[in-house]
């Protein structure tokens, strides 16, 4: 604890406050009030980058079911992949998402022996280039899945941009690596910003911090100074902290402890997965890589499904889910809830289960289950005048 | 909505192979398909679950032509109905509740289709801003985009021509700012702005990003107003550097009018601000057979106005049966696929465009007898058949 007020101390006489200061002026406009989508006669152009593995598949399944509840909604799709991400494609697909501003992606396999030591994969490039530096994971329990614990409702906030994906690594001396991790106040103030600013909007009551400022006193001591910092604007929020191997254990015994969660790159991706184990697994939590203008809504755990595509067996329960959001964010409220109401009810009154829930569906029964729901309320969603409470991220 | 779309589905099935069942022994045989869908789910048949499209018959040939859209997608069974507002500046209804009662129906259909609203030339009621720029302004309908291409069974002087004309129709000469400032010297102001020309430059970019085109020309006179139109070539270039794989090019517009008359070919999208648009629309819809035969819709981000590319009224043959209607049709099936009923837009397009190809039943403007009337029954007779 001594070691820990030093640290905060040298960090405080350090740059910190100078940081502090710059970083409120700039985080005043992080949610600019104009969006410029690419919307037109009431139909919206949508970036759509498949991806590999069940990509594809799960990207079909999307156009199906928005087809039938009639969304207004063109996809541009952009075929990004691992063997022609070098090729160009990966600019196209950053262009093309900064002309629409929203994206809705699978995951492009890294190839891990094919890169340059130096090399960025395809998914931290988008992420550091479009400068979507929060990644939000909606951890919910979906009834009529069976799983040991239930009514899970957690946000996990996880920082995107800097960390241990800093790609700096380097071998100083003959067989000894280097890999730096990166803190900055900036963005370390710039996220636990947005959670409590997230938690304020949607009435949760806490924010944990996960972090292992007892070992990177620096580092991760920064980061947790700038949560801190935060959580002192938002009194009606409550604040707490807890370290990552903790919270692991937590995470797995006593899950409800947890309501928003703030935390470091890598911490985020470790957790994000533990999470969604909780929940059912990779294919139904959806979650989304927000930045100060561009949004890109992907799978939760970010994998490619590589050994069951093209079998028809994987659940693209996750995919949907993250197309409701996406649609809940360019304003598509009704359709956004039509969509993910159909599949809750799939999933639970119907029980089409795919076989990673332990059903013996297929990934196109569920979609087709899927659609038939949607299209009998399609009509009177196209119609309901009805204002819809405004949605905040 | 399920019925809608088992009658999507048929359709299609009807389309995809004709050659299956009954489909090609009679003329009416998709109407006896959707009746037989009908017995089974009689909720089919209710109001309730028709698309709703706002209506503007509008004036002189106007009214016609929306009968014969009428017809035929009666014919069709397209499950849309109408919302009809006839207003009109010439013949005096316009007031401002009749305009909002029109506004209200548009921003709750997001759809319309509109005839020609016909603007008098002179002044006397004290309102220097038509009913025409009135809708545009209060629905934000910024851009215009007129389809010009050159259809089978047509005749014209040039080969195979396919241009989108994409106008900026908000702001500009349209201002209705005009003032006399001195007796004998008026001042008309044209307005550009640059958030209005990055949007529409941004509109035709997206426009020809979604329907693959590689091209993109801007229309300027920048060589004279070299604030104005300058500012609006900038932002066009602003925008096009987002667009990497679209080819951006910019002609000042006595030069784009004489190479659309002599070369036509070489042009892909075109933008360009408003009163260059409406000049250049007329032009292009000449070289491919005129008013009558070229569709055009208005864009705003919400909803989508259809209407002709030529917007004239054609006062002269009202009454005479005379008015070609494929310019609506067209706009008609360009609708049906913007609400999602691809199956029946096609339907209706390949009926028009058989009618067309077939070169037997032509109106006066293409050189033949036919009535509106004689053109719209062969359009449904052909419903199917193509």
């Amino acid at each position: 604890m001594a070691l820990n007020r030093t640290a905060t101390a040298f960090l405080k006489s350090n740059c910190f406050k100078m940081a502090c200061r710059s970083a409120s002026t700039m985080t005043t406009d992080l949610h600019p009030p104009s969006r410029q989508f690419a919307l037109y006669g009431g139909r919206q152009t949508v970036t759509l980058i498949p991806g590999d593995g069940i990509g594809p598949e799960m990207s079909d399944a999307v156009r199906k079911i928005f087809l039938s509840a009639g969304v207004p909604v063109d996809f541009e799709e952009v075929d990004v992949t691992s063997d022609n991400f070098q090729s160009g494609s990966c600019e196209e697909a950053l262009v093309s998402i900064q002309r629409n501003e929203v994206a809705l992606t699978g995951n492009i396999e890294t190839k891990v022996d094919e890169l340059d030591f130096d090399q960025k994969s395809a998914n931290v490039t988008l992420r550091t280039k479009l400068d979507l530096y929060a990644n939000v994971i909606k951890v919910k329990s979906v009834p009529g899945i069976v799983t040991r614990h239930n009514n899970i409702d957690i946000r996990l906030i996880r920082e995107n941009t800097e960390g241990e994906y800093s790609n700096l690594e380097h071998e100083g001396v003959p067989g000894v690596v280097e890999s730096l991790k990166i803190i900055t106040a900036e963005n370390s103030l710039r996220i636990a910003r947005f959670a409590f600013e997230y938690a304020q909007r949607n009435s949760r009551k806490k924010v944990t911090a996960v972090h292992k400022a007892n070992i990177m006193k620096l580092s991760d001591g920064l980061f947790l100074q700038c949560c801190r910092e935060v959580a002192r604007e938002f009194p009606e929020v409550e604040f707490n902290d807890m370290i990552i191997d903790n919270t692991t254990m937590q995470m797995v015994s006593n899950p409800y402890q947890f309501d928003v969660m703030v935390m470091p790159n890598l911490y985020g991706n470790i957790l994000g997965n533990v999470c969604c184990g909780l929940v059912g697994g990779p294919g139904v939590v959806a979650g989304a890589n927000i930045g100060k203008k561009y949004r890109v809504f992907e799978t939760a755990t970010r994998n490619t499904g590589k050994s069951i595509a093209g079998l028809n067996i994987a659940n693209p329960s996750a995919f949907i889910f993250s197309s409701s959001l996406m649609l809940k964010y360019i304003g598509l409220h009704k359709y956004a809830s039509l969509i993910n109401q159909a599949l809750v009810d799939t999933l639970e009154k119907d029980q089409i289960h795919t076989a990673d829930l332990g059903g013996c569906h297929t990934t196109s029964d569920v979609v087709d289950a899927v659609c038939r729901r949607v299209q009998t309320q399609a009509y009177k969603v196209r119609y309901d005048q009805t204002p819809h409470k405004q949605h905040g991220w | 909505m399920s019925t809608l779309r088992g009658l999507t589905r048929l359709l299609s099935k009807a389309i995809v192979n004709p050659s299956n069942g009954h489909s090609t022994t009679t003329p009416r045989c998709l109407h006896t398909a959707y009746q037989k869908f009908a017995e089974k789910s009689p909720e089919a048949k209710q109001e309730g679950e028709k698309l709703r499209v706002t209506m503007i018959p509008g004036d002189g040939v106007g009214p016609e032509l929306m009968h014969a859209v009428k017809e035929v997608l009666k014919a069709a069974d397209v499950p849309i109905q109408f919302e009809e507002f006839w207003v009109s500046e010439v013949q005096d209804r316009c007031s401002e509740a009749q305009i909002s009662e029109l506004i209200q129906s548009v921003n709750k259909n997001k759809v319309a289709i509109k005839g020609i609203l016909a603007t008098p030339s002179w002044f006397d009621i004290g309102e220097l801003q038509s009913v025409n720029m009135n809708i545009r302004k209060q629905l934000d309908l910024f851009a215009n985009v007129v389809r010009v291409k050159s259809l089978p069974g047509v005749k014209t002087r040039h080969g195979e021509i396919d241009i989108v004309v994409i106008r900026e129709q908000t702001e500009g000469e349209y201002s209705a700012l005009e003032h006399e400032s001195a007796p004998g010297v008026v001042e008309s102001l044209k307005i550009i702005t640059r958030t209005k020309s990055e949007r529409i430059a941004k509109f035709a970019f997206d426009y020809a990003t979604k329907h693959g085109r590689n091209k993109v020309t801007a229309v300027h006179k920048a060589n004279i107003m070299k604030l104005a139109d300058g500012m609006f070539l900038d932002s066009c270039r602003q925008v096009s550097k987002l667009y990497p794989k679209i080819k951006f090019e910019a002609m000042i517009v006595d030069n784009t009018c004489m190479q659309l008359a002599s070369h036509p070919s070489q042009f892909d999208v075109m933008v360009m601000p408003n009163l260059y648009g409406n000049i250049i629309d007329n032009l292009a819809a000449g070289l491919v057979g005129g008013a009558g035969v070229v569709p055009g819709e208005s864009y705003s981000p919400d909803c989508v106005v259809f209407e002709t590319g030529a917007r004239h009224p054609f006062a002269q043959a009202v009454g005479r049966n005379i008015a070609n209607p494929t310019a609506m049709l067209m706009c008609a099936f360009n609708m049906l696929s913007h609400m999602n009923l691809v199956a029946h837009a096609k339907l209706v397009q390949d009926s028009l465009l058989k009618v067309l190809r077939d070169g037997k039943i032509r109106t006066t403007d293409l050189r033949g007898y036919a009535t509106t009337t004689e053109f719209t029954a062969a359009v449904i007779a052909n419903l199917g058949r193509a």
